[in-house]
């Protein structure tokens, strides 16, 4: 396909109002990492923004990094990890599951995208994390928002909008993200688990324990047998995963602690370092359910204590596989690639049963992304008032159009 | 002082008929039209500011709200929603050919739900009334304004409120998992849940923060957080504020994030001493309160790192609190500082912005020289973790032209934070405040594209007219597409 590779935002000016006035839709690209997750699209052109990439500033001490949007992750991680600092939302590595390997995936992407891993129960979402912006909306007009310091509520908050837009609501071209110390050190409390629904419990009376649990999942022992992380491998049933993170004396009391507590459900493990990192990678990649690579792949956001009953009832209906990670609150689900609509009835059945939430179909097939569903579909009025916000920043819908909705 | 619009004649020569189609929707107590009555919402925590609403309207359910709010549309009425009037920047100050839409019988707490460590409550419901419905069973809503006795959860979603905590535990965007909004033609719209990131756009975080402009909430969903077994706080006095802005820096360079860091200048530590009497050293320029929280074995542990990194960066005084009446005595004079300032002054005038942490000791340099050209003193507590800076201006509204003067010396105040790389508000709002100075931090192509959001909720511009936006512009306008067909800039690029 044809790509615009623009040199700076100026450029990008260009392109989309060219685009505007001869209303032909763009595919915005910058890592290129995610082009499988969404609607297909139906774009003549591509607009590459991969230039537009560089750490501008970053002072460890304001807690804040301003870079190009195009810059690679990796990039950004190594210049914190000098600091000792991190993203702490943890941004998901979904380039396995998506089939894109040796892609490289930008600070851009993993913001329009809103991915956030494990740590998200903690530390917040990836929206919670972005303080603003420069980008050039639909009409080619270069505009920024928010600020450069943590704490500001000057004018509406657009980082959160444009937090998960796909980039249907503008180009990226510059953001400023909040940064956080690094913790000194990292632990997991195992605890066996047969039944999901324990699990749960496990898992909420982790979070619900003073010990700031960071990470809370529940591996079924179907899954557990997959995990590279040996104590995790050799476990016979499911397991709950509870991380703290920490100073060493802190992670040392509360894990003691939380093994204490638990310790009525099952004998506890308690993981060291390595092993808790590998582990914890892998769930915030979906590594766990990659394979095979026909299978389609959900991800579920759900009322946390109705996280089991959920997977159970998706489970009971479709040949289908699942781990539950935020207490219960997310459900990644891997089902047959025979089944009919990708399991989305299925899916979204059981979660409108238990309370509300919604799916998202992560992985499939061109022509089922077309025909299923991708994001949840939005109430009457909540379209309504979608499809305005996108006449607000993109007239003519020429930016990544459908990405995430017929229309939109 | 801020103008605001025009009155419509047209609505105001209605004003009768218009009162009594809003009897219709709330009928009884809940239509208030006498002057007496109307008086009582003249103004907010903005008190330089003050209009007699055309009508106040206090409705008590979701529908009455969508019913108020699809007659006003219909009938071109501007409405000015309103919680408990506790907005700094004037965020509830009515109009005088609006209805002012009062949210406080929306009072009731609905689901206390610990498994999933979420409350589900009406907008009216006190920030503390919410912590102080859990904390029984150990939990608390994290974010504390000062005014969280009387400051409802409606309006901390309008203005996105913070605290004292906001470094560590978020402000009101990052603790609400769902709400319930009535938008301008009388929609009722849910946004998410007891489950996290709502699906499509992510208007309810656009919404959090958008002072009353967007919609009007109706039911609240928000986040539960354990209450941290332990919490000590460690007192420090340094002779100068580079010294002590150098200690935060260091700290949070070691990877600390204390619950609470707070910095006070010299004239603020004398009024709150002498308001409060906590034993804060009277011979430093700043003090510094650092708060450690979580379990006993990581405050202890973290409180030893703190104490040294004071000592290193100078700390003429350092004294840890022993128990917990000690660390509410350190507390004491912090959360006084504000009443401790309208002992010493007749009135004060509290400012809000922001700024990168480094440029502390030049804005406190340069606003000490506008001190002195204004005539005007200045206090200044500082929220130190997240660079975000209340400078208290004393006056006396009664001398002639001293009001005006202390805007005036705000305003410079609040460029000077934008001028070195900050912003005009932390927590407290733009409203009718800040307004006017919104143009220096935003251009106007910066400032249409917020305002074309407006258009997508309001697009007669009904709701809450006269803050935030310097300008108002019709949305038809806004909305207008320029098309300019012609050669694409760069054609030497490779495209195809």
């Amino acid at each position: 396909m044809p790509a615009f590779q623009a040199k700076d935002a100026k450029q990008i000016g260009e392109v989309i109002a060219w685009a505007a006035a001869e209303e032909q839709p763009l595919e915005v690209r910058a890592g290129g990492s995610k082009r499988a997750l969404g609607r297909p699209m139906q774009t003549e052109h591509v607009l590459d923004i991969s230039a537009l990439s560089g750490i501008t500033e970053y002072e460890a001490p304001e807690l804040v990094l301003t870079a190009g949007a195009a810059t690679p992750l990796a990039e950004i991680d190594a210049a914190l990890a000098q600091k000792n600092q991190m993203i702490a939302f943890e941004p998901a590595d979904w380039r396995h599951l998506l089939g894109a390997d040796g892609t490289k995936p930008t600070i851009g992407g993993v913001l329009a995208c809103n991915l956030s891993g494990p740590r998200r129960i903690k530390a917040g979402a990836a929206r919670d994390h972005f303080l603003g912006f420069q980008a050039v909306n639909g009409r080619g007009e270069l505009f920024k928002a928010g600020g450069k310091v943590v704490k500001n509520v000057t004018g509406y908050d657009l980082n959160k909008l444009y937090a998960g837009a796909y980039g249907t609501l503008g180009v990226l071209t510059e953001v400023t993200i909040k940064v956080l110390p690094k913790p000194e050190t990292v632990r997991t409390v195992l605890v066996p688990c047969l039944e999901d629904t324990t699990a749960i419990e496990v898992l909420t009376e982790g979070l619900n324990s003073p010990h700031e649990v960071s990470g809370a999942a529940y591996l079924p022992p179907n899954i557990t047998r997959r995990s590279q992380a040996g104590t995790v491998a050799q476990s016979q049933g499911g397991v709950a995963l509870l991380r703290v993170e920490g100073p060493e004396p802190s992670t040392a009391y509360r894990s003691e602690q939380l093994t204490d507590m638990l310790g009525r459900y099952g004998p506890a493990a308690l993981l060291g370092e390595s092993e808790t990192e590998r582990l914890w990678e892998a769930l915030r990649d979906v590594r766990l359910l990659a394979e095979p690579p026909d299978r389609y792949v959900w991800r579920l956001s759900v009322t946390p204590s109705r996280g089991a009953s959920v997977a159970c009832d998706i489970a009971r209906s479709v040949d289908a596989e699942y781990l539950l990670d935020w207490g219960g609150g997310l459900i990644w689900v891997s089902i047959s690639a025979t089944a009919p609509d990708a399991g989305a009835d299925a899916v979204r059945t059981a979660v409108r049963t238990h309370g509300g939430g919604h799916a998202t179909l992560v992985r499939a097939p061109e022509n089922v992304r077309a025909a299923v569903s991708v994001f949840e579909p939005l109430p009457g009025p909540l379209a309504a008032l979608t499809a305005r916000v996108k006449e607000g920043f993109d007239p003519r819908r020429i930016l990544n159009p459908g990405r995430m909705y017929a229309g939109i | 002082m801020v103008a605001m619009p025009a009155p419509d004649q047209a609505v105001l020569t209605r004003r009768e008929e218009i009162i009594a189609a809003l009897r219709q929707i709330v009928p009884g107590e809940g239509v208030i039209d006498t002057v007496p009555e109307r008086r009582a919402y003249e103004t907010d925590g903005l008190t330089a500011y003050r209009q007699l609403p055309m009508v106040v309207v206090l409705p008590s359910t979701t529908d009455q709200v969508s019913q108020v709010l699809r007659y006003c549309q219909q009938n071109n009425v501007k409405v000015v929603p309103r919680g408990a009037g506790t907005s700094l920047s004037g965020g509830a100050l009515p109009l005088e050919d609006g209805v002012l839409l009062g949210m406080a019988k929306f009072n009731r707490i609905l689901e206390i739900d610990i498994p999933n460590r979420c409350a589900v409550v009406q907008p009216g419901v006190t920030n503390l009334g919410i912590t102080t419905a859990v904390q029984d069973q150990g939990f608390y809503y994290a974010p504390d304004p000062s005014s969280q006795i009387a400051c409802t959860i409606g309006g901390n979603i309008a203005e996105n409120s913070g605290g004292v905590h906001c470094l560590k535990y978020g402000l009101t965007t990052n603790n609400v998992l769902g709400i319930e909004v009535v938008l301008m033609n009388g929609e009722i719209v849910r946004l998410g849940g007891k489950y996290f990131d709502p699906p499509g756009y992510d208007l309810m975080g656009v919404l959090t923060g958008s002072e009353g402009l967007l919609g009007v909430v109706t039911e609240v969903t928000v986040r539960l957080t354990r209450k941290a077994p332990t919490a000590r706080a460690i007192l420090l006095g340094f002779p100068t504020s580079e010294e002590g802005g150098k200690c935060v820096a260091d700290i949070i360079a070691a990877g600390i994030i204390p619950g609470g860091m707070e910095m006070m200048d010299k004239p603020a530590i004398h009024a709150a001493e002498d308001f409060v009497h906590a034993g804060y050293p009277l011979d430093v320029e700043a003090l510094l309160i650092v708060e450690l929280d979580g379990p006993a074995p990581e405050v202890d542990h973290l409180i030893a790192k703190v104490e040294e990194i004071a000592a290193r960066n100078g700390a003429v005084t350092s004294r840890t609190s022993r128990n917990e009446e000690e660390r509410q005595l350190f507390w004491a004079g912090r959360k006084a500082a504000f009443p401790a300032v309208g002992r010493i002054s007749p009135d004060y005038y509290c400012m809000d912005g922001t700024i990168p942490r480094k440029a502390l000791p030049l804005v406190l340099a340069r606003m000490r020289e506008m001190s002195e050209r204004y005539g005007l003193g200045v206090a200044n507590v500082f929220h130190a973790g997240d660079g975000n800076l209340h400078p208290l201006i004393m006056y006396d509204a009664n001398k002639p032209g001293e009001l005006e003067r202390t805007e005036e010396f705000g305003a410079d105040i609040l460029r000077l934070c934008v001028e070195v790389g900050g912003v005009l508000t932390g927590e407290h709002g733009v409203g009718v405040e800040k307004r006017d100075l919104m143009d220096s931090m935003f251009n106007e192509t910066d400032l249409a594209q917020q305002q074309r959001l407006k258009c997508a909720f309001d697009p007669n511009g009904l709701l809450n007219p006269g803050k935030v936006f310097p300008k108002l512009h019709r949305c038809a306008e806004l909305g207008r597409v320029h098309v300019h067909r012609g050669q694409l800039g760069f054609p030497d690029l490779p495209r195809f």
